[in-house]
């Protein structure tokens, strides 16, 4: 199982702040630790994009290698501590689960660089980086809004945590605010990856009369199951949007659009600070603007105008004009949370365990 | 043609010949498969056999990562000794490190020497009760103790995910399913600095021991092995066929309920979904490949950890898919399980059938 | 309380998906089982049917070669399993889980080139008129053709074990293998064919997988399919019929469990109207056959019961944790019940089921 969120400003149990004095160096070793199969056409996927990139960007001045389906617990702090004796000089541990364990061995090596994936706790040679993935939502959200005819909008969604949380509450704010009759449809499936389970939801959400699909979960599987509905005769016809990955081979006609996790510019540049000496800990938490969370494509499906509409929203928050979390909104039960034309606090994003106003169903506890 | 003929006792020097044999196969069958991905299949087989072995940390690491194997391969093997067949391993392992969770938690604000003892009795107690389930469904109502103790598993392991997402979750871990990291007074001591060998290993070794004597001098063992090879001559020596099903059950699944309480209370420092890793079904295997004898398991319990660990390297240091490491993997089981008949059985030239 | 959008007849065909890989692994390991072999490998088998098919499928553009070929390879696989098990004499329980490691290892080592790649699309029945019955039509007529081989399978099988002197001798082979050996059956040979057959069957399962119900070739896709077909196997009490019957129940546990979350009701209310609807059919059945109906009451008495505790309680969503250990307990209950009664136990479980056979012995 793979967990993983962001970290929590508050909540961050820096060690030790500042850098640790490096010079610079013409040759360097990278390894990835990732939580699944490279092949999982999601988010480990897209992670060993982002290693490419490096090697495609920086050449023969580095050499990654990676080692996968790391299981999280006790065979991960082998894998990292055998990658930093052997001479690694930047380790990422792409899984929330390797938390721990990457600061355990950073601790053993002080001269090696962590990069440890979606976690709160950081070293002086451990930084931590996520991307704003409900920036993302936002403008999925308003094209869903749009594009749903039955004013139904199914939501797989993984585990209840705030990272989950919030992209539901995102895309739900969104949603409404072009569709006020709009309804969230939200499934939990307890699971990051597991395509069978997925394509069971995604039936179930169908079948219950919603016709955009939205995930939170790794799989092409629900690209797949609303792409099929294209071709049935019935004339159901469902739309949906790639999860980390892009997913158009999957959902030629189905795919609306797609929330991309795009590491490589943030691998990249930190790649190169190892390279120049500059490396030092700190913690990034980068959405649209620094290009770490990537709009897909919109697909011609759209009309026009709902595409310009979800571009300016991206440009705007891009620029920083637009939060997706902009008052007035109150909570589920009614209790108000943020004043009229107030923006949501990243600590509160952080450690978000409610819906919003007009969500219907529990979240689970 | 050839065909097989039984010996009448088995062979003392196929039993240290076929391991080498299999071994060899092995060699073969990997250096194949490497090589048809494109890697140099000496520097591969290098790397995960020899390697691990001459490397000081790795040498540490087998024995973490191989003494869960063993401890939960000692006691089963005691059970297939008698024909007891416990597979079930698994769920013991997993309610053992629930158990020993609930208590490491429940007694957070109250760290306390007796801690780690009561974990480790409540590990073994819940393994204990969980192999009682098929224990006592076989000898009630005579159950077939694979298939319930296979069921249990999926139980077990659903049980986990209901506890750690709920009373056991960590109420500061924003929703994850996890529980909080153990108090330092919960955690096993480390015996050798600096390295994750902790006092769970020393237990395990002195445990393989002790079988090891039961087996060979004791009158337990003498009944066990007696309940295994003749059924029928043991109950009228007086064996209670129920009573060895209960000691072996019992026995087997306190062992793996222990392991689990090492490996959560050792290595993983907290209970989460991804503590049970199959080390109660490899555990079989490892039972099977030391041919149900502790010394033998202990070999094959490193052997089986050699390639978890030596696996790894080769996933970095020469590119090799994880996918790969564990066809290799199976190839070498396959190897060691088809060898194994030449201990009891000879290849002779095969005669003419002769007509009933 | 809504249940104006709850659709039986939409959540029946679901189940029905959802059951189909479960049905054809499951009755292929039925069949291995009653010629007294345990091969746990089934999960192995079942995923290497699921590349081997994906590939074979995507390659020719024919999702039917990629079917049959599924079913090859699945064969394959089992019969190294009945190499070492039958001629080697290797312990089955040990093999069959080093089977099921070299499958998973395997099939993720050919599915590398595999991933994000789109199947070729599998035909559904579609009969003018009929298919488009109100409620029969979705129910009965509008299946992929998989459905249909799955119900063929069993049938199949129900006749070969109960009614065909192969079917006998099979049976006799896993009763006793000593006994079946002399009278000059070959023991080895007859279960090599089992072996094979529920090779061929659990790669067809995992081939429905990866080309029909998700369909796509994601590594370790099957994700414990195979172990819920042995479970089911059990569950049906080696009996063909009821390898439906369970495998609707087996898959059907995650189908209900997202339908009422989407729902946002009682997954209880669904489950225990099944349940007395299965139960009710079983009773009329038993009454027709005269035989004793404690098993359909029993099933009657809890359908009863899971119902009105959903009715009390009729928004209350249970952890799905708790609700997917249902079924194995059940299996566990089943297994008892058929253990204990000395009779019927004869006719269910194979009496040498795992046990070693050489012929010289």
């Amino acid at each position: 199982m793979k967990l993983r969120t962001v970290f929590a400003a508050a909540m961050a149990m820096t060690l030790a702040a500042g850098a640790a004095l490096a010079q610079a160096k013409d040759h360097i070793k990278i390894g990835f630790v990732y939580v699944g199969p490279v092949g999982d056409f999601g988010w480990t996927h897209e992670h060993d994009q982002g290693r490419k990139a490096i090697e495609a960007a920086l050449g023969d001045k580095v050499e990654t290698t990676y080692v996968e389906n790391v299981r999280e617990g006790p065979d991960a702090e082998r894998v990292i501590t055998q990658m930093a004796r052997s001479g690694m000089d930047l380790i990422f541990t792409t899984s929330f689960g390797y938390m721990d364990q990457t600061i355990k061995v950073a601790k053993r090596f002080p001269d090696v660089k962590f990069e440890h994936a979606t976690g709160y706790k950081r070293a002086h040679n451990v930084a931590t980086y996520s991307a704003r993935f409900y920036e993302g939502r936002h403008v999925i959200g308003l094209i869903a809004g749009h594009m749903t005819r039955t004013n139904t909008i199914g939501y797989i969604a993984s585990f209840p945590i705030p990272e989950v949380v919030r992209g539901i509450n995102a895309a739900y704010l969104a949603a409404k605010s072009v569709n006020p009759d709009v309804k969230f449809k939200i499934v939990w499936v307890s699971t990051w990856f597991d395509p069978a389970k997925e394509a069971d939801a995604a039936n179930a959400l169908i079948e219950q009369g919603a016709d955009v699909i939205m995930q939170h979960t790794d799989s092409p599987a629900a690209m797949t199951i609303a792409e099929e509905t294209w071709k049935s005769p019935d004339g159901r016809k469902v739309y949906a949007f790639g999860q980390a990955s892009d997913m158009k081979e999957f959902g030629p006609n189905a795919r609306l659009s797609s929330i991309i996790d795009n590491w490589a510019p943030y691998y990249i540049e930190r790649a190169k600070a190892v390279l120049d000496g500059t490396w030092e800990s700190k913690d990034t938490w980068g959405g649209i603007r620094e290009g770490m969370t990537k709009i897909g494509e919109f697909s011609d499906k759209i009309p026009e105008e709902v595409r310009k509409q979800a571009q300016a929203a991206a440009d705007a928050i891009a620029a920083g004009t637009l939060h997706p979390f902009t008052g007035p909104i109150n909570k589920q039960d009614g209790t108000p949370w943020l004043k009229e034309g107030e923006t949501a606090d990243d600590a509160t994003l952080l450690g978000m365990n409610f819906y919003v106003e007009g969500i219907e169903g529990q979240l689970p506890q | 043609m050839w065909r097989l003929e039984p010996r009448s006792e088995p062979s003392l020097r196929m039993q240290v010949l076929t391991p080498v044999l299999a071994v060899v196969l092995t060699l073969i069958l990997g250096a194949i498969l490497f090589a048809a991905l494109g890697k140099n299949p000496v520097a591969a087989m290098r790397i995960i056999f020899v390697d691990p072995l001459l490397d000081s940390y790795a040498r540490t690491e087998l024995l973490v990562k191989g003494s869960p194997l063993v401890l939960i391969a000692v006691g089963l093997a005691v059970g297939f000794r008698a024909g007891v067949w416990n597979i079930g391993a698994e769920g013991q392992f997993i309610m053992g490190a629930v158990a020993a969770s609930a208590v490491a938690l429940a007694l957070y604000d109250q760290p306390a020497v007796w801690l780690l003892p009561a974990m480790g009795v409540a590990g073994a107690a819940a393994g204990f009760l969980w192999a009682m389930i098929p224990a006592w469904l076989k000898i009630r109502f005579s159950a077939n103790e694979i298939l319930v103790s296979l069921m249990l598993v999926y139980v077990a392991q659903q049980f986990l995910i209901a506890m750690v997402s709920g009373p056991l979750r960590d109420p500061q871990g924003f929703n994850f399913p996890l529980s909080r990291t153990f108090h330092d007074s919960a955690v096993l001591p480390i015996v050798i600095e600096g390295t994750r060998v902790h006092v769970g290993v020393f237990i395990t070794l002195f445990v393989a021991g002790l079988a090891f004597f039961m087996m060979r001098n004791h009158v337990v063992g003498f009944r066990i092995r007696l309940m295994g090879d003749a059924p029928r001559a043991a109950r009228f020596a007086g064996v209670r066929p129920g009573a060895i099903v209960v000691t072996c059950m019992g026995l087997s699944g306190a062992l793996a309920g222990l392991a689990g309480m090492f490996e959560a209370a050792g290595p993983a420092q907290q209970l989460a979904p991804s503590l049970p890793i199959g080390y109660g079904f490899t555990a079989i295997i490892v039972a099977f490949l030391g041919r149900l004898d502790p010394v033998g398991i202990l070999l094959a319990g490193l052997v089986m950890a050699l390639t978890y660990v030596g696996g790894e390297t080769a996933q970095y240091s020469l590119g090799i898919p994880a996918a790969a490491n564990e066809t290799f993997r199976g190839m070498l089981l396959f190897a060691l399980l088809s060898v194994n008949i030449l201990v009891h059985y000879r290849l002779v030239p095969a005669r003419r059938r002769t007509a009933r | 309380m809504d249940l104006s959008a709850l659709d039986p007849v939409a959540l029946i065909a679901s189940l029905i998906v959802a059951a189909t890989p479960l049905v054809l692994a499951g009755i292929g390991e039925l069949v291995v089982e009653k010629s007294g072999v345990l091969n746990l490998g089934v999960e192995g088998m079942m995923i290497v049917g699921a590349i081997a098919g994906f590939a074979a499928a995507v390659g020719t553009g024919n999702p039917f070669l990629g079917l049959v070929t599924a079913a090859a390879a699945g064969m394959l696989l089992a019969l190294v399993f009945g190499l070492l098990t039958q001629f080697l004499l290797a312990n089955q329980v040990a093999t069959g889980l080093a089977l099921t490691m070299v499958g998973l290892g395997l099939a993720a080592l050919i599915g590398q080139p595999y991933a994000g790649i789109k199947p070729p699309g599998s035909p559904r029945l579609d009969i003018p008129h009929v298919s488009d019955l109100p409620v029969v039509g979705p129910l009965l007529f509008s299946h992929d053709a998989m459905v249909y081989v799955a119900l063929a399978l069993v049938i199949a099988t129900w006749l070969f074990l109960g009614r065909s002197r192969a079917g006998l001798v099979l049976r006799a082979v896993g009763e006793n293998h000593d006994a079946a050996h002399s009278l000059g059956y070959p023991v080895v040979r007859i279960r090599l064919y089992a072996i094979a057959f529920g090779g061929a069957c659990a790669g067809l399962g995992g081939a429905y997988l990866s080309l029909i119900r998700v369909p796509q070739w994601t590594e370790g896709m099957t994700a414990g399919a195979g172990w819920i077909a042995l479970a089911l196997v059990v569950f049906a009490s080696w009996k063909p019929w009821r390898v439906l019957f369970g495998a609707l129940l087996f898959g059907g546990i995650t189908t209900l469990q997202l339908n009422t979350q989407a729902l946002n009701i009682n997954p209880a209310i669904p489950a225990g109207a099944l349940l007395l609807a299965a139960g009710l059919i079983w009773l009329v059945a038993s009454l027709s056959a005269s035989r004793a109906a404690g098993s359909p009451l029993v099933m009657l008495l809890t359908g009863a019961v899971v119902l009105a505790f959903g009715l009390i309680y009729p928004r209350m969503q249970i952890g799905s944790a708790w609700l997917s250990m249902a079924p194995y307990l059940v299996t566990i209950l089943v297994l008892v019940l058929i253990s204990s009664d000395r009779t019927r136990a004869a006719l269910s479980a194979p009496h040498s089921l795992g046990r070693l056979f050489h012929p010289s012995s």
